[in-house]
C-alpha cells in the first residue's frame, strides 16, 4: 500500500486521468466564460468589446432588482432554514429523544421531492384564480380577503421562502441533529447539576458546542441559495416582471432567450465573485471561531 | 496487507475504470443522429406543445392524402414548450442539426439572425415556384411573411391569422351591450359587465404576449401603424409622452381584472371564455379551432362572434386595420433538401388548405382546392375578412430586437396589474431598443 501511494509517479498515473477530466470539465469552461464576458455575440461568432458588458451591467435597470433579490433570498433563506432546522434538531434531541426516528423521516421526506413538482404544487396552493387555492380558502375562513400571492413582489417572495423552508428544513434538521448528538452527555449532566435548565442549557452549553456544525449548515445553505434556479423558475418564473429573478435566472434568460452570450457571461462572472466573497467572509468568521474555542 | 488484498484492490480499480469508459462510450454513441437527407431520413417536425393544429393536420395528411410521401419519408413529431423554442432552435442551428421542419423563433429568422440566410433555411418562394405549387399560397399570407422576415418567404403559412376580439353574443344581448367600435364604448361595456357575475375579459396573463397584444393594439390605433417603426428609426422614443399615454391607458385597462390575471394560464382563460364566465377575449382566427372543438367548448359555437380591435378616439389608426400574422414561423432546414421532401412540400401545398378547414375549421394561408361544404358561419365570416383585408398591422414584439421584446414581455404583467408605472415600462422598453443599437 505504502509502496503504491508513496510513489509519486504512481499517484500521478492513478490521479492523472481523473484530474485531467476534472480540469477539462470544471476549470476550462470557467476560464472560457471569463473570456466571453469581454465579448459580444451569439453562437455564430463573438466580437471583442472590452469592458462594454461591464458598463452595461452597471447601467442595466434590472441589475439592482436582480442583485437585491439574490442577496435577500440567500440571507433570509439561510437564516430561516438553519434556525428552524436547529430548533427541530433540539426538539429531536431533547423532547423526542429515542422516538424521533419517525418524525425525522417524515419531516425529511419533502427533501427528496423534485423541485419542479414542489414548485407547481405550491402554485396551486396559493392560487387565487379561477378558484381559490387552499391557502386563500383558509384566509377566507378567518374573514380575510383572498390574496393574489404572485402578483406582488413581496407576497411572491414570501411564497418562495415558505416553499423553500417546507422543502429543506428536514435536511438541516437531520444535519444539525447529527451535530447535536456529538455534544457529550456528561457536559449536559454536569450543567444540569449546576442548575442550568431548558433555555439556559441550550444557550450556554449546546449552542457553543454545536457551532462547527451550525457553520457547516450555513455554508451549505448559502451555497445552495445563492445559486437557486429551478424552484424559482417553477414557482414564479422570475415574475412579476423581474422582481423574483435571482442572478442565475437572469443570466439564463439573457444568454439563452435573448441570445446575448457576452453579457450572460458577465452576469455569471458577477455571481462567481459574489460567491467567492461570501465564502471568504464565512471562512474568516469560522477561523475567528476556532481560535476562540482553543483559547 | 496481503498480496491477495492488493490484487483485489487493483482488480477493483481496473474494473471501475473499464466500466466508466464503457459508459462514456455508450453515452457518446447514443447521441448520434440520423444522416440528414437521403434515403431512410425521417420528416422530423419540431413543434411548440401549446399549438397542436399543424402537427395534427399533417399527421392526418400523412395517413390520407400524403400517405405515399409518408412511406418515402415518415413523419415524426417532437414537441417543446413555446418558451424554449428560441433557445433550442438557435442551439440546433449552431450545431448544424436542425430537424426537417421546425417552429422558428421570429428574431433569428430575420436577416442577420442565426437562421436569416438561404443556406440554413429553405427559401420557400424559390422552392415552391420550382415545384410549380406556389399558386396554392394566398398572396396575403406571402406578404405577411415577407413583411416580418425581410422580404423572404421562409415560413410555410400553416397559420395565417387575423386578430381581434371574440365576444359572447348572448352575454352582450342579455346586458343590452352593443358591439363597441371605440375604446370608450369598450370600457363602458366592461363597466356594465362589472356589475354582473360575468367577467368582462378573459386574459391569460401568464402568456406575456396576450398582454402585449392589447398594448400594441392600442398603440397602433392611437399613434398609427408606424408607431414602432418610428421608434426603431430613431424618430421617436418610447419615453415620449404620447407613448407613455398608451402604457397609462393599458394600466387603467388592467383595473378591469381581478386578482390572478397575471398567473392565469391559456387553458384556464380559454375555458372561462368558452363556458360563458367571461364576455370577451382577444384572440386570433386560430381560436376557431377551439370554438368548434366539441371537447373543449361546451357551449354552442354560434354563441360567439368576432369584432375588430376598437378605434381610439382621436387616434391615427383605423378600425379596418387588422393585426395579421403568419403565426409562429415554420421553416425547413436545407439539410433535408431532396426529392422526398419536395414530394411532401407539393402534397402539403396542394392539400393543407382544404384539409385544415374541413377537419379543424382552421383558416390557413393555403388556397382551398377541394371546396369544403358546411363551413361554419363564424369561420366563413372571418375568412371573408381575411380575403378582403389589405391593410394589415403587426404586433409589439414583431420588429423589436430580442432584448427590447423581452423587456416588453416580461414587464407587461406588472404594467397591467399596476406594480410597474407606465414611465418605468417606457424606460425599460427604450433601454432595450438602445441596447441593441
Amino acid at each position: 500500500m505504502k509502496n503504491v501511494l508513496g510513489d509519486k509517479r504512481a499517484i500521478l498515473i492513478l490521479l492523472g486521468p481523473a484530474l485531467l477530466f476534472y480540469t477539462l470539465v470544471k476549470i476550462v469552461p470557467v476560464l472560457w466564460s471569463f473570456g466571453l464576458s469581454f465579448t459580444q455575440g451569439d453562437l455564430r461568432g463573438f466580437e471583442f468589446v472590452g469592458f462594454d458588458n461591464f458598463v452595461t451591467l452597471i447601467n442595466d435597470p434590472n441589475t439592482p432588482t436582480v442583485l437585491w433579490f439574490t442577496f435577500k433570498y440567500a440571507i433570509l433563506a439561510t437564516v430561516c432554514q438553519v434556525t428552524v432546522g436547529y430548533f427541530l434538531a433540539l426538539f429531536y434531541v431533547f423532547v423526542l429523544r429515542k422516538s424521533s426516528t419517525l418524525i425525522r423521516t417524515l419531516v425529511f421526506f419533502p427533501v427528496v421531492l423534485p423541485t419542479v413538482a414542489v414548485g407547481l404544487m405550491f402554485r396551486r396552493f396559493f392560487e387565487v384564480a379561477p378558484q381559490n387555492g387552499p391557502v386563500n380558502d383558509i384566509l377566507n375562513l378567518f374573514g380575510i380577503d383572498a390574496v393574489d400571492w404572485f402578483a406582488q413582489p413581496g407576497t411572491a417572495f414570501a411564497v418562495i421562502i415558505i416553499m423553500d423552508l417546507w422543502r429543506s428544513i428536514g435536511f438541516y434538521a437531520v444535519l444539525l441533529y447529527a451535530g447535536l448528538l456529538d455534544v457529550p452527555e456528561e457536559l449536559l449532566e454536569s450543567a444540569r447539576l449546576d442548575g442550568a435548565t431548558g433555555l439556559k442549557l441550550v444557550r450556554h452549553i449546546v449552542v457553543p458546542l454545536s457551532l462547527p456544525v451550525l457553520l457547516s449548515s450555513v455554508i451549505f445553505s448559502l451555497n445552495a441559495t445563492l445559486k437557486v434556479f429551478d424552484s424559482v423558475l417553477a414557482l414564479t418564473n422570475g415574475g412579476p416582471g423581474w422582481d423574483t429573478s435571482p442572478l442565475t435566472l437572469y443570466m439564463y434568460k439573457t444568454t439563452f432567450t435573448y441570445q446575448d452570450y457576452g453579457y450572460g457571461s458577465t452576469l455569471a462572472l458577477t455571481l462567481t465573485i459574489i460567491c467567492f466573497l461570501l465564502t471568504i467572509v464565512v471562512f474568516k468568521f469560522s477561523r475567528k471561531d476556532n481560535t476562540k474555542a482553543t483559547a | 496487507m496481503t498480496i491477495r488484498t492488493t490484487r483485489r484492490r487493483w482488480a477493483f480499480a481496473g474494473l471501475s475504470i473499464v466500466s466508466v469508459a464503457a459508459l462514456a462510450a455508450v453515452a457518446g454513441c447514443s447521441s448520434g443522429s440520423d444522416a440528414a437527407g437521403g434515403e431512410g431520413a425521417e420528416f422530423e417536425y419540431l413543434s411548440a406543445v401549446e399549438n397542436s393544429i399543424v402537427r395534427d393536420e399533417i399527421t392526418t395528411l400523412a395517413e390520407g392524402a400524403c400517405s405515399a410521401e409518408n412511406e418515402a419519408m415518415p413523419f415524426t413529431v417532437e414537441t417543446l414548450p413555446q418558451e424554449d423554442v428560441n433557445q433550442r432552435v438557435t442551439l440546433l442551428a449552431s450545431q448544424d442539426s436542425l430537424p426537417t421542419m421546425f417552429t422558428a423563433p421570429t428574431s433569428p429568422l430575420r436577416p442577420g439572425g442565426v437562421l436569416g440566410d438561404d443556406e440554413t433555411v429553405i427559401n420557400l418562394e424559390e422552392k415552391l415556384t420550382e415545384l410549380g405549387v406556389m399558386d396554392n399560397i394566398l398572396p396575403g399570407a406571402v406578404s405577411a411573411v415577407k413583411t416580418i422576415y425581410g422580404d423572404r418567404f421562409v415560413s410555410m403559412p400553416y397559420q395565417y391569422n387575423i386578430e381581434g376580439i371574440f365576444y359572447n353574443k348572448e352575454i352582450f344581448e342579455k346586458n343590452g351591450i352593443e358591439v363597441p367600435t371605440t375604446w370608450t364604448d369598450l370600457q363602458t361595456a366592461a363597466d356594465t359587465l362589472a356589475a354582473t357575475d360575468v367577467a368582462p375579459y378573459a386574459l391569460p396573463g401568464d402568456q406575456d404576449w396576450m398582454i402585449t397584444r392589447w398594448i400594441s393594439g392600442y398603440m397602433f390605433r392611437d399613434l398609427g401603424p408606424d408607431a414602432i417603426d418610428d421608434v426603431l428609426a430613431g424618430d421617436a422614443k418610447f419615453t415620449d409622452p404620447e407613448y407613455v399615454e398608451v402604457f397609462q391607458a393599458i394600466q387603467e385597462f388592467g383595473e378591469n381584472f381581478g386578482q390572478g390575471v397575471s398567473t392565469m394560464d391559456m387553458a384556464t382563460a380559454t375555458n372561462e371564455f368558452l363556458s360563458g364566465n367571461a364576455a370577451m377575449m382577444y384572440n386570433g382566427s386560430w381560436f376557431l379551432a377551439d370554438i368548434y372543438n366539441e371537447e373543449m367548448n361546451p357551449t354552442d359555437p354560434e354563441t360567439f362572434a368576432f369584432m375588430p380591435f376598437p378605434e381610439v378616439e382621436g387616434g391615427e389608426g383605423s378600425i379596418d386595420q387588422y393585426v395579421a400574422n403568419a403565426g409562429a414561423a415554420t421553416s425547413f432546414s436545407t439539410a433535408y433538401d431532396g426529392p422526398e421532401l419536395d414530394a411532401w412540400l407539393t402534397c402539403i401545398a396542394e392539400n393543407y388548405g382544404s384539409s385544415a378547414l374541413e377537419n379543424q375549421g382552421v383558416v390557413s394561408g393555403f388556397t382551398i382546392n377541394d371546396p369544403v361544404d358546411d363551413v361554419a358561419p363564424l369561420t366563413e365570416e372571418i375568412q371573408g375578412i381575411m380575403n378582403e383585408t389589405t391593410d394589415t398591422i403587426a404586433w409589439l414584439e414583431a420588429f423589436l430586437p430580442d432584448k427590447a421584446a423581452g423587456e416588453a414581455a416580461t414587464n407587461a404583467g406588472p404594467l397591467l396589474t399596476g406594480s410597474m408605472s407606465p414611465e418605468d415600462y417606457a424606460d425599460r422598453l427604450q433601454a432595450g431598443v438602445e441596447a441593441s443599437n
